[in-house]
């Protein structure tokens, strides 16, 4: 077993609190990423687990065993980093072959077992070249495959795909997915980019200034924001702003100041609350006015005008203005396109519709 | 018509380089063999090898002024790579620890290296001389030494300093993550893609000692009689034999720039980018 465990970390950086107090634990074989800008305190908490930066309070155990003060290379835990930093003056297969020499295992077990791992990552023709002679993603994935040699009981990345261009990394996010799930190592992913996040984790770790917004399954934090920060963290969203008129179990009403009413799913909001509803662009809908209604009781529907519109390939991106205030709204280019200056009735389904509180994201503690 | 007006344009400017680089090196080859040239022959009426014969200790004659400088030449190679080994032992992890660490009033320490260079040799040496008098060290080589050690810092610590500093951490802690201690760390990674900025701050604290001059006389004089000492005080009337030195202390800075050249291309150098 070996299940990552933070209890109340703290580092602070002179008078900069960088992590206040932030407990974590990652199941075993869990892939678990922290999400948020920078600054939030991702990379701190990835260099306090790997031993890299001591912490000033709190501990951390792997698979129970304590190892707040153990240096970095008996921590048991594999790195990829965010520049590949792979060594430029060893050949791949001494990139790979130097953490197993390290631990004095015989030549013949290394060069087996680096073969095996350069396969895996389907990269076995290029043993003999330099790191600077491999592409980009190449050298990303030798960087992974060196970390997983050692058959470490952690991985940790720290944004590993960010140097990698668009196609690329959308097709390595997949990839350290497929290896995460055939090795099944407790792996800890760093990222500010949100669907990397939602592709590969298993959970996620939702972060701002050094606290934990929110941690659940991608789907739950998408779906279910715990806070106003998670909510326009995750994609793009216009906030809708009211004071609550109406709950009843989950189900949540509020009311703008022009008389909009808003029907969505929100937790811990009283009546008379200040809050917002955060309208997702693909979960509105566009329908001519009067047209029957798709999506059955409770559905929001309201005059729109149409201010955009912008033919995007696969979607057609609106721009549309109910009363004063603005809302995106993204469809498939199949639906009918609406023209500029069309009015429209727009429609959100209660249920694609989260409704938070309208305060500066007030920490939630986990 | 053009392309002809820039070719030649572009072969004059050859020359005039050429010229610039090789023809002061010319003269110094010519006047080294001129045993008889008065005005207003172009070149010498006279060519002999006595200056270079008598500079190498093959002949000992006392018809012309100049003596053997092998022993000179010995002893300023000796001093020069004894400097090389002592200020890279201060350099290096004085180099590494300023790169790499938080060190407190790090900059300053970097500033301080650079002092003996910042102000007027003369008044430094001066008072240094009269510090190495009490202290036993003047006129001995130990003392030579530690004056060219303290010139030559400052290309050590300060070249090394950004060699290091040029390495990524993350190439170290990569090491670290695979199980290589600090020390181990920093002999696999850092030492060896640190290797070319080295080998090229040795070469400047050699050339550096090598031709150190004004300290060597304040410090070392007269028993300490070093390459460049004997150069200073024969230019004056002997310009054969000064001709001589002046060539001779040309092999060491060719041998090196050559070498470095050669290290500099060295292929995982340009990985390093």
């Amino acid at each position: 077993m070996s299940e990552l465990v933070l209890k109340d970390l703290e580092i602070r950086y002179g008078k900069v609190t960088a992590l206040d107090r932030l407990n974590l634990s990652i199941k075993d074989g869990e892939l678990v990423t922290l999400l948020g800008p920078s600054g939030c305190g991702k990379t701190t908490t990835l260099r306090a687990v790997s031993g890299f930066l001591a912490p000033q309070g709190g501990d951390i155990f792997i698979g129970g065993r304590r190892i707040t003060d153990i240096p970095p290379e008996k921590r048991g835990i594999g790195l990829v980093f965010q520049n590949y930093a792979l060594w430029p003056h060893m050949t791949v297969f001494k990139n790979l072959a130097f953490g197993l020499e390290m631990r004095k295992i015989p030549a013949e077990e290394i060069k087996r077992r680096v073969a095996a791992v350069l396969a895996s990552v389907q990269l076995s023709e290029y043993a003999d070249r330099l790191p600077r002679q491999l592409s980009g993603g190449q050298q990303q994935r030798i960087a992974l495959a060196r970390a997983i040699v050692l058959e470490p009981d952690i991985l940790l990345l720290d944004e590993p795909l960010s140097n990698l261009d668009a196609l690329l990394r959308e097709q390595m996010r997949f990839e350290i997915a497929a290896i995460h799930d055939r090795l099944g190592i407790t792996t800890m992913y760093v990222t500010h980019d949100q669907t990397e996040a939602m592709v590969i984790s298993d959970r996620i770790v939702i972060m701002r200034k050094g606290l934990v917004m929110q941690d659940g399954p991608p789907e739950e934090i998408y779906r279910r924001p715990a806070n106003k920060f998670v909510a326009g963290f995750m994609g793009t969203t216009s906030f809708v702003p009211g004071a609550v008129v109406g709950v009843e179990g989950e189900r949540c009403e509020i009311e703008t100041a022009e008389g909009l009413r808003l029907v969505g799913l929100g937790s811990g909001l009283k009546l008379g609350d200040r809050a917002c509803a955060a309208v997702r662009p693909e979960a509105v809908l566009l329908g001519k006015r009067g047209a029957e209604e798709p999506e059955g009781r409770g559905a929001n529907r309201f005059e729109a005008v149409v201010q955009r519109s912008n033919f995007t390939g696969e979607l057609v991106d609106y721009q549309l203005k109910v009363g004063s205030c603005f809302l995106r709204a993204k469809e498939p280019e199949t639906r009918k396109v609406h023209g500029c200056g069309e009015r429209v009735e727009l429609r959100i389904s209660a249920e694609r519709l989260p409704i938070v509180a309208d305060a500066d994201a007030e920490p939630r503690a986990v | 018509m053009r392309s002809v007006l820039k070719k030649s344009g572009e072969l004059a400017l050859l020359v005039v380089v050429f010229l610039a680089v090789v023809g002061p090196m010319a003269s110094l080859v010519i006047w080294s063999v001129a045993q008889k040239w008065y005005w207003p022959n172009l070149l010498p009426q006279e060519i002999s090898f006595d200056y270079w014969r008598q500079a190498l200790g093959l002949q000992t004659s006392m018809a012309i002024g100049a003596v053997s400088i092998v022993s000179a030449f010995l002893l300023s190679l000796g001093i020069a790579l004894a400097t090389v080994v002592a200020s890279m032992a201060i350099s290096i992890p004085a180099g590494y620890a300023l790169a790499k660490y938080k060190i407190p009033f790090g900059t300053a320490i970097m500033f301080l290296f650079l002092l003996p260079n910042a102000f007027p040799q003369q008044p430094v040496f001066v008072n240094i001389l009269r510090i190495f008098t009490k202290a036993g060290l003047a006129g001995t080589i130990p003392g030579v030494m530690l004056i060219h050690i303290l010139v030559g810092l400052v290309f050590g610590v300060w070249i090394t300093s950004a060699t290091f500093r040029a390495i990524p951490p993350s190439l170290e802690e990569a090491a670290r993550s695979v199980g290589a201690s600090a020390f181990v760390a920093f002999y696999r990674i850092a030492l060896p893609l640190a290797a070319p900025g080295l080998l090229s701050s040795a070469v400047f604290v050699f050339l550096t000692s090598l031709d150190e001059f004004t300290g060597t006389f304040f410090v070392g004089l007269p028993f300490v009689n070093t390459l460049p000492l004997t150069l200073y005080s024969s230019s004056g009337y002997n310009l054969q034999f000064a001709s001589v030195i002046a060539l001779i202390l040309l092999v060491p800075s060719v041998v090196f720039m050559l070498l470095i050249q050669k290290v500099l291309k060295a292929e995982y150098v340009g990985g390093m980018g």
